[in-house]
């Protein structure tokens, strides 16, 4: 064994606080220390040929460097070693920089401190072992889940980079929340027109395999190999038959009886139908629930769409279909639900009916809407408006202190909108700080003012009726005084939270997830599409509440970590994992409980465990639980922590 | 003994936030007294309990574990394994006749240094004021 240490001065970040000389007079001579030397900059091009030629001169098989942390250089020190033929599992770092010189003002005692920190990394570099990185090939494809704007996105950019990608929605028709929409602040550009052509050309791309009214059951593998079970629900319809020409819908016996979810509940639908006109695929759907020859096994003499078709594509004994697939890399781009106001009792949703959410309103807009896009709510034209801000968000109370970042702009949006149909309307905007961040934002809250909005700062306290009408009641916090307002139509500007399904894809693909319930990204700042488990990244309103041009961003941004990926045909697994010897294993599945990732696996057969190597991240929790010690955490073995700290005391 | 008593403390740092953390106080150069010595380790979940109790043999009068917030761990979970870990150890260092002040679990981000280096130096406080780990005594009394 010989081990080179190099301490370093960094300019005098280092030597000013740490007496050199003297922690290289203590190092060396030191168990298995073959040389010890200082030098003003260790990471300069002069410093790492200094280690490379030790390393080829003396035949070192280990080496120290004590200079800044290792969360610096680590990377870039391991990689001079391998130059120089050393493995480079066998470098260790002493971090003498920011967690000695810079945070202590003794010399002696940092000095002190640096000698520790240096015995206490050549113990441990002389019990590292080498390791071996393994190359996994990687599969040339990628699975979006979730085809609103953002899935969209990385599924055209993807699929752009000639890779094979397949866009799994669970709703009939790709779209998302944007396909809900009539206008988009701040430009106020047709949702519809800028989105439809996205939405066909997923549909025609030849990489681009669409998986619609369907679900992701199942996951496991990892980056570069992931195997997906897909459940594609029965649509009770030929896709190869149905022309989309909606002769059935008219037909239906149902028609006009069954509330529409794209709708939001206002507008409604038959038992076959499509969600919007525009939806893609252009393919009806007949909802089981309501079906009455689905449900009761009879529909009249014969069904009608049955009778109407003819195509003849109705096929009512169509079975849900499991599809396996194998994919590379995995963009999770569920979006968001909208929060549900019936908690916030006081405003009295549900209870009065012409109080609604933002969503909804969104559909009285469009054209294709259950209004044909007059602003008629219940049978009558608001001319009284009140629009509450903050519903659902910045509320510590109801648990959501996130700001949901889009609603302060769509109420302008939507006000502006009122506004113009409704010209003589009074609209209030009661708001609790204006937040209009993005491009264009500033100017278009200033616009929607001096059309005569009128915003008031202070939120409201409470809605209540009284003969028939609405009253608001709120604080100016401006002026300091309560006031009230009549209202025949209160918006509530209801915040995002994350889709009810973020549940199930968290725990099949093991992601973690911020305070405010949405997908944690791998860094706040330098990762934001990236998570925690190698080969899977974010897009879009999964993330966080996003306006449609940052989930955009972020889904290019996703698609292109995805390319990166797919575009080599090896990757190398990081040998920092745990191993199980089976010999010992009793198979009492401790591990199993305590690993996050599924990756001990349990052999039937031999009754004990093993660890799937691309799995496993190398935490270690497992190895400190195991109670037969059969676990070794390969780089941070019981031997390797135990020497560290019998140098440091 | 004449000579003033300096604590010596081993504190097990997650790579991810309390080690991170600890970097940042010194980019701020936020300063702390010197008495830690620092072991890295990915996880904080990675320490068992024979690795805390192998410190206070060797002669630590404290041990400091520095781990992610809850809902910030790096591998999902870990820190709630560490926080019932490190618990379950504080009562059985208490029959050991080993105040269980002496072993301190905190969660620090990688973005706070201000607290890493308040807590160090509080820490180094309390065990400044508690004295010489019991087990110390034994093991210099034997020598
Ligand atoms: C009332 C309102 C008005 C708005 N107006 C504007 C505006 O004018 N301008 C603007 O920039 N932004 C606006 N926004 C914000 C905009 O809606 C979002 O930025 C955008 O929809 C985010 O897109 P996304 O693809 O991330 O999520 P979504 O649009 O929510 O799409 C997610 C998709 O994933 C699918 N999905 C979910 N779970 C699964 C699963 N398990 N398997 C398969 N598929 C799944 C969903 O069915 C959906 O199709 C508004 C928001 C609201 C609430
Ligand atoms: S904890 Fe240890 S003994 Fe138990 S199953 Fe896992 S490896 Fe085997
Ligand atoms: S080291 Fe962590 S990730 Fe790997 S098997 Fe053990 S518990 Fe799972």
């Amino acid at each position: 064994m010989k081990v080179g240490v190099y301490i370093c001065h960094c300019g005098v970040n280092i030597a000013n606080m740490v007496d050199i000389p003297k922690v290289v007079e203590a190092i060396s001579g030191q168990t298995n220390v073959a040389v010890c030397k200082e030098y003003q900059y260790m990471c300069s091009d002069p410093g790492q040929n200094m280690i490379r030629k030790d390393i080829e001169d003396m035949g070192l098989d280990r080496v120290v460097v004590a200079a800044c942390s290792p969360r610096m250089h680590e990377p870039t020190f391991r990689a001079t070693v391998a130059d120089a033929g050393m493995n480079p599992y066998c470098f260790e770092m002493a971090n003498i920089r920011e967690q000695c010189s810079w945070v202590h003002e003794d010399k002696e005692e940092a000095t002190q401190k640096a000698i520790d920190l240096v015995k206490s990394s050549v113990a441990r570099a002389s019990l590292l072992e080498p390791l071996q990185s393994t190359e996994i090939p990687v599969t040339h494809s990628a699975l979006v889940i979730g085809g609103g704007i953002a899935g969209i996105q990385a599924a055209l950019d993807i699929a752009n980079s000639g890779f094979k990608t397949y866009l799994v929605e669970k709703e009939p028709s790709i779209g998302g929340r944007m396909a809900q929409f009539d206008k988009t602040f701040p430009t106020l550009d047709c949702a519809a027109c800028i989105l439809t052509p996205k939405m066909v050309d997923v549909a025609r791309h030849p990489n681009i395999d669409l998986l619609t009214y369907s679900e992701v059951e199942h996951i496991d593998g990892s980056i570069g190999n992931f195997h997906v079970q897909i459940k594609k629900k029965p649509r009770y319809v030929d896709p190869d038959l149905c022309t989309g020409c909606g002769l059935c819908a008219e037909a239906c016996r149902l028609k006009g009886r069954i509330s529409s979810e794209f709708d939001m509940g206002i507008g409604k639908r038959g038992a076959i139908y499509v969600p919007f006109p525009q939806a893609v695929p252009l393919l009806y759907t007949i909802d089981p629930e309501n079906c009455l020859l689905l449900k009761h096994g009879k529909c009249g003499k014969s069904p009608k769409c049955e009778d109407i078709c003819d195509p003849g594509a109705i096929r009512f004994d169509q079975e849900e279909e499991h599809i396996d697939i194998d994919v590379g890399a995995i963009v999770v781009a569920t979006g968001y639900n909208e929060f549900s106001p019936v908690v916030k009792e006081e405003y009295g949703y549900g209870k009065f009916k012409n109080v609604m959410t933002g969503l909804e309103l969104e559909r009285i807009f469009s054209p294709s809407g259950p209004t044909g896009g007059n602003p008629i709510i219940n049978g009558t034209e608001p001319k009284n408006i009140v629009f509450i801000s903050c519903v659902g968000s910045r509320d510590k109370r109801i648990g959501n202190p996130y700001c949901s970042r889009v609603c302060c702009m769509y109420i302008a949006k939507q006000a502006h909108l009122l506004k113009e149909k409704i010209p003589d309307a009074n609209i209030t905007v009661m708001y609790t700080d204006m937040r209009a961040f993005g491009k264009g934002y500033e100017e278009f809250y200033e616009r929607v003012q001096k059309e005569g909005i009128r915003y008031r700062r202070g939120n409201a306290a409470e809605v209540y009726e009284e003969d028939d009408l609405l009253f608001v009641r709120a604080e100016d916090t401006l002026l300091g005084e309560p006031y009230e307002l009549p209202a025949d139509l209160v918006v509530l500007g209801t915040g995002l939270v994350p889709s009810p399904d973020a549940d199930s894809i968290g725990q099949m693909l093991h992601l973690s997830r911020s305070a405010d319930k949405f997908f944690l990204e791998a860094h706040p700042k330098l990762r934001p599409v990236d998570t925690v488990i190698d080969g899977v990244f974010l897009a879009g309103a999964a993330q966080g509440p996003k306006d449609i041009p940052d989930s955009v961003a972020q889904a290019s941004g996703a698609a292109s970590h995805v390319v990166n990926l797919l575009v080599k045909e090896k990757i190398h697994a990081e040998p920092i994992i745990a191993e199980i010897n089976e010999d010992a294993c009793v198979g009492c599945k401790t591990c199993i409980v305590l690993c996050p990732y599924e990756a001990p696996l349990y052999d039937d057969e031999k009754k004990v465990v093993t660890i799937n190597r691309a799995v496993c991240k190398g935490c270690g929790s497992c190895a400190a639980a195991c109670p037969s010690g059969s676990i070794k955490m390969n780089h941070f073995k019981n031997e390797q922590i135990v020497a560290q700290i019998l140098e440091v005391i | 003994m004449t000579e003033e008593f300096k604590p010596k403390i081993v504190g097990f740092l997650c790579n991810w936030c309390c080690y991170a953390g600890a970097d940042m106080a010194g980019t701020s150069r936020m300063k702390y007294p010197s008495n830690i010595r620092i072991i890295r380790v990915m996880c904080s979940s990675r320490i068992n309990t024979e690795m805390i109790i192998k410190a206070f043999q060797t002669g630590a009068d404290a041990v400091f574990i520095g781990g992610c917030h809850f809902g910030d761990c790096h591998y999902v979970d870990g820190n709630y394994r560490t926080k019932k870990r490190i618990d379950v150890l504080k009562r059985l260092l208490s029959h050991m006749g080993i105040e269980q002040e002496r072993l301190r679990l905190e969660w620090v981000s990688a973005a706070e240094g201000e607290k890493f280096s308040k807590t160090m130096a509080e820490f180094t406080d309390t065990i400044t004021s508690l004295g010489p780990s019991p087990l110390r005594e034994i093991k210099e009394e034997a020598i």
